[in-house]
């Protein structure tokens, strides 16, 4: 289901209040998100505990609502 | 329920193949981009693995997504353990960091 740039970017700031995040709309339907967030709260973990963070801050709605996301997770050195 | 005949399955699944996905489709005919991407990816370094189609098989489609605490398909597995969907094993593979995870783990490649 789509979603809008602006939803997803308060889902996500309000998780990660201090990362760099950059949106990507991939087709241009609001429905292939590629999300890139680098963010000190990352800092220590693996990319699986990285991506389940931000799953969770997505209230869950990957695989389901957001069923095509990219997601890029770093630490900012 | 942490017991169930699906997690069974699939630990027992994940206990008998080296390398193990998760797919929506099968490695000749990937029915998704996503797991077509992982599936060429393990196909260029030469690695054996054996995908399971979560299509053909509802139960499994939502038991691996449980078990895995993971929301999507694909799901790589390696020795046992979970290593994450398409995003990951790309980056991965492009650090170099997949292929050194399996030459530790005695997994020969092709490269």
């Amino acid at each position: 289901m789509p979603i809008e740039k602006t939803e997803l970017e308060t889902l996500v700031r309000q998780a990660f209040p201090d990362a760099a995040i950059t949106i990507t709309d991939l087709a241009g339907d609001n429905d292939h998100w590629a999300l890139d967030i680098a963010s000190p709260a990352f800092k220590g973990k693996s990319r699986i505990e990285q991506h389940k963070m931000v799953n969770s801050a997505l209230k869950n709605m990957v695989g389901g609502t957001l069923h095509a996301l990219q997601l890029k997770t770093s630490a900012p050195e | 329920m942490t017991d169930s005949p699906i997690f069974d399955r699939i630990k027992e699944e994940i206990a008998a193949n080296d390398v193990l996905l998760y797919m929506k489709g099968t490695p000749t005919f990937p029915q998704c981009g996503f797991s077509a991407t992982v599936v060429a990816i393990l196909t260029r370094l030469g690695i054996t693995f054996k995908g399971v189609d979560i299509l053909r098989d509802q139960e499994l489609r939502e038991g691996i997504k449980v078990y895995s605490d993971w929301p999507t398909i694909p799901q790589l597995y390696v020795k046992g353990e979970f290593i994450g969907g398409c995003d990951i094993v790309k980056e991965m593979t492009e650090s170099g960091e997949l292929q050194e995870l399996l030459t530790s783990k005695g997994i020969a490649g092709a490269a």
